[in-house]
């Protein structure tokens, strides 16, 4: 829609828009800086100390630096403070500020204050050079002989659109690709398998049943994570920690399914959030919930791991545990379905729902 | 600066000062000693008679632009010293620096290097943390700067572009802040990655994929710091700089916009000129705002990642919290109740995790982006605004601002829910289940309170402009009643109360012509649009007219002849 009609900035001095007529800038009132030759010296001192001090303090900077020991910590209002840092943001912040209170100063009280008034002019151009404008876009058009053979803007579009795909391709390395044979063997899969040895994660100690109390939480890993190191390290303690808890067997709710996935009411689930990955930690010892300190995701262990509370929309899952010759317990398998957050790709009908047996 | 305190009564429009200093016919000036060398090679005469006493507008609202922009500087001057030491990779080494409790530990280079920065390099500390503060005032000084071109209508015509510049701005500090605070590799900063990841898996049939693309794989494999490296130092700060030069040429080009007052027309600017008066406060203002921050950090200790530790995906702490700014959108995701997961064949739809994160920042920068041309349409209003809005004139459009800071406050409130329940001893799940009733319940009822108190000060600008401010001086007639004088205003004051534009609401455009055919008008108003014009304006306090004032003024002349006109 053109709009020319409303690109004059002249007031609109009609009674609706202005009952009251704009009386004109008021007249100017002098501060005591004008008024007051004293005032007026006083302000001319003050910037002129504030500037003064920034030499001052740029010096003791320096000498901070050098001077003040990197490692010293000293007491200082029931607080640690790391001197030299402390005392470089001190002498260096000042400098700083005080060239900028000096300037402020300086524009406030000694910079002359009349208010100057400038015309705005439209964001628009006049109709004079909006002609001008088109005139010279035509003539453009004209030598560019675009209007006479149509299709040299399409095939120039379309030349440079296709660039899109040669250019996104090159980024198709970013990865490896997650197809269905990646996915089972990277975030469908864990370190677990048939014999795996549950081991303290701190120590690396592996668990007896007789170690656990009831009540009692474990954080545990694999016993192989401790031979992987780097990116190996890092990549499967993201999705191979588990929680093993023991639990009295008769005030839980073990379902048909899964009673033989427990030793003696010890049972291991994983400690990857099925809500965003956070490791859940904090274990409430009466009401067998666990609770992931990011969402507030909270699963009920005594109950398969559903969930109670908070965001999460799956049961945490559950590691089948047996324990082995030498008494130690050992996982029977993998976890049964993928550990951690949700994806696209992941079949979510095997994970155990309220109720199932 | 002074500002007068009262109007000399219809003094002759003065004439606008010159801004170029001609007019009091100075001697002939020869060019400042150096700078003909420079205008005989890029016409530096030229750009300085145009633009070294262009004039600014004065109000303490117009600063907090400038706050965002002295701290992007910041970040650039700190960030360069940061760059020098920091070592961009998840590599594993052992650590060897100063830190008794950390040695001998492995840990990232990058973990191993902050440290080194916070311990080994002199001054680095203090770089880090002045670093880390203005990231944080960075987008608290964008978000209050939005704020006020919102509430005051700033983003009218002909700045709708710089609006949307703007949003693009506010949407890249957010990916600057939180590549930023990704780096260090420590354990919250890994939390917030592991939160990353769940983020993007939960993107309905490219997540995994783009998951595996941005991760190099896993999570969290080994590519990610140096990647989010190039982000925080390369295309981050390079979108930024374009930004803030459009943003700021637009600024020159349009002329800052002005509060209405004496004098002040659309057609207008009153203020200061660049040369010298804002070269001197707005220069000095960095200073102000860099010397604020080294202060800040050199008194008050943030994000200690020594205390945090090296990442470890087994770890976490309670009370974990991101910076201030993403603190909504985990307050989002903590609201949500359990069970929104969708599985339909062998697929799985996040919605407790998209929903919340993905949609509702889709969701805010939509309605940024959309706002200036849905109000434009509702208004029917095509002119070119200069002269800002006082929030209560637009009270639909206030309204909706709280309306949506109540809603944003109510998602960033559950952000700290944890630290809500241990701070007070309430139970974490109720505070979680109140903040799920209120964040609906809140906005409304904010909608409503500010659109009643936005009534209600039209309301009291009308009586102050039609009867005067009261006097405070009680005078008992000779019947024995007691009465309160009004004193007029000054026209000044009169004015500024009285210059806005009132909005009609639209009415309907006939649809069909007198044959029944349907007309084609690019301009027509549908009933819909009608509507919402009159929700949106149909409310407004009319001001006062010129008839009513008139009239005002023959009444209390008629009455108030026993009322001593001293009391003026």
């Amino acid at each position: 829609m053109s709009s020319t009609e409303h690109n004059s900035l002249a007031p609109v001095e009609d009674g609706t828009r202005l009952p009251v007529a704009n009386p004109g800038l008021g007249e100017h009132v002098e501060r005591y800086t004008d008024a007051d030759p004293a005032a007026a010296r006083r302000a001319y001192l003050q910037v002129l100390t504030l500037f003064g001090l920034v030499p001052v303090l740029a010096i003791a900077f320096v000498v901070v630096y050098f001077a003040v020991p990197q490692h010293l910590w000293v007491p200082l209002l029931g607080t640690q403070w790391p001197l030299n840092s402390l005392l470089l943001g001190l002498t260096g912040g000042l400098a700083v500020l005080f060239i900028g209170l000096g300037a402020v100063h300086w524009a406030r009280q000694l910079m002359s204050d009349h208010e100057m008034v400038e015309q705005r002019h439209p964001a628009s151009s006049d109709t004079a050079t909006r002609e001008a404008f088109a005139e010279k876009v035509h003539a453009g058009v004209m030598d560019a002989g675009v209007s006479r053979r149509g299709m040299l803007l399409g095939s120039l579009g379309g030349a440079l659109g296709i660039l899109a795909v040669p250019a996104l391709v090159s980024l198709a390395d970013m990865g490896p690709w997650p197809t269905a044979a990646v996915r089972r063997e990277t975030i469908e899969k864990t370190l677990w398998t048939e014999g795996e040895v549950v081991v303290n994660d701190v120590n690396a100690r592996p668990l007896r049943p007789e170690d656990l109390e009831i009540g009692q939480l474990v954080n545990a890993e694999p016993a192989s994570l401790f031979d992987l190191h780097g990116v190996d390290y890092m990549t499967e303690k993201a999705k191979s920690p588990l929680i093993v808890v023991r639990m009295d067997p008769n005030r839980i709710q073990i379902p048909e399914s899964r009673r033989d996935w427990q030793v003696g009411g010890i049972l291991a689930y994983s400690k990857i959030c099925t809500h965003v990955g956070c490791p859940i930690t904090l274990w409430e010892q009466q009401t067998h919930h666990v609770l992931c300190p990011c969402h507030q995701s909270t699963f009920d262990l005594g109950n398969s791991g559903v969930v109670v509370f908070g965001p999460a929309a799956r049961s945490l899952p559950q590691l089948p545990l047996r324990v082995n010759a030498d008494g130690y317990l050992v996982a029977q398998s993998d976890f049964t379905v993928p550990v951690g957050p949700s994806f696209f790709e992941r079949d979510s009908h095997n994970d155990y729902v309220e109720g199932d047996q | 600066m002074a500002r007068p305190a009262d109007v000399v009564p219809t003094p002759a429009a003065p004439e606008p000062r010159d801004t170029t200093g001609a007019s009091a016919a100075p001697p002939q000036r020869t060019m400042p000693r150096g700078t003909t060398w420079l205008d005989e090679r890029m016409g530096l005469a030229k750009i300085g008679k145009a633009g070294l006493r262009k004039v600014f507008p004065d109000h303490w609202s117009f600063l907090l632009g400038e706050i965002a922009l002295y701290s992007f500087i910041v970040l650039l001057i700190t960030g360069i010293f940061l760059t020098i030491w920091f070592r961009p990779s998840m590599a594993e080494i052992e650590y060897t620096g100063t830190y008794e409790l950390m040695r001998g530990r492995h840990v990232s280079e990058a973990f191993a290097s902050a440290l080194d920065i916070s311990f080994d390099v002199r001054g680095g500390l203090l770089v880090r943390q002045i670093h880390h503060w203005a990231a944080l005032l960075f987008v608290a000084a964008i978000t209050a700067h939005m704020l006020r071109v919102f509430f005051t209508g700033a983003f009218r015509k002909p700045r709708e572009i710089n609006w949307l510049i703007g949003v693009g701005l506010m949407a890249t500090s957010l990916i600057a802040g939180f590549s930023g605070y990704s780096l260090p590799d420590d354990l919250l900063s890994g939390t917030g990655l592991r939160f990353v990841d769940g983020l993007i898996r939960s993107i309905p049939v490219v997540g995994t994929w783009l998951e595996f693309f941005v991760f190099g794989g896993q999570f969290p494999g080994e590519l990610l710091i140096s990647r989010l490296y190039m982000v925080h130092i390369l295309l981050v700060p390079a979108v930024i700089l374009g930004l803030i030069s459009a943003h700021l040429a637009l600024v020159v080009y349009h002329k800052h916009t002005q509060f209405p007052g004496p004098g002040r027309t659309e057609a207008n600017v009153v203020g200061y000129p660049l040369f010298p008066v804002y070269m001197a406060k707005a220069g000095g203002f960095f200073f102000i705002v860099f010397g604020a921050l080294i202060l800040m950090a050199a008194t008050m200790s943030i994000n200690q990642v020594w205390l945090y530790g090296p990442y470890n995906p087994a770890a976490v702490t309670a009370g974990s919290q991101p910076d201030w700014y993403m603190g909504w959108l985990e307050g989002a995701l903590r609201l949500i109740p359990p069970g929104w997961e969708s599985h339909w064949g062998n697929t799985t739809w996040t919605w407790s995790v998209f929903l919340p994160g993905v949609g509702l920042m889709g969701l805010l920068f939509t309605v940024l982006a959309l706002w200036p041309f849905v109000e434009a349409k509702l208004l029917g209003d095509t002119s070119e605004h200069h002269l800002l809005d006082r929030p209560r004139n637009a009270p639909t459009r206030t309204a909706l601002g709280v309306a949506g800071m109540t809603c944003y406050g109510m998602f960033w409130l559950n952000g700290a829910n944890d630290i809500i329940a241990t701070q007070f001893n309430v139970s974490l799940n109720a505070v979680t289940m109140s903040i799920r009733v209120l964040v609906f319940v809140m906005p409304v009822i904010a909608f409503f309170v500010t659109k009643r108190i936005c009534l209600s000060l039209q309301r009291a600008d009308r009586e102050r402009v039609l009867h005067g401010s009261e006097s405070g001086v009680l005078v008992r007639d000779p019947a024995g009643g007691y009465a309160e004088g009004h004193a007029p205003i000054s026209q000044g004051e009169a004015f500024t109360l009285t210059q806005h534009k009132q909005y009609e609401p639209l009415e309907a455009s006939e649809t069909e012509d007198e044959h029944g055919v349907r007309r084609r008008d690019p301009n027509a108003v549908s009933g819909f649009t009608a509507r919402m014009s009159r929700w949106f304006v149909g409310d407004d306090v009319r001001k006062p007219t010129a008839a009513e004032l008139e009239e005002a003024h023959h009444h209390e002349d008629a009455s108030d002849d026993d009322m001593p006109r001293q009391l003026v």
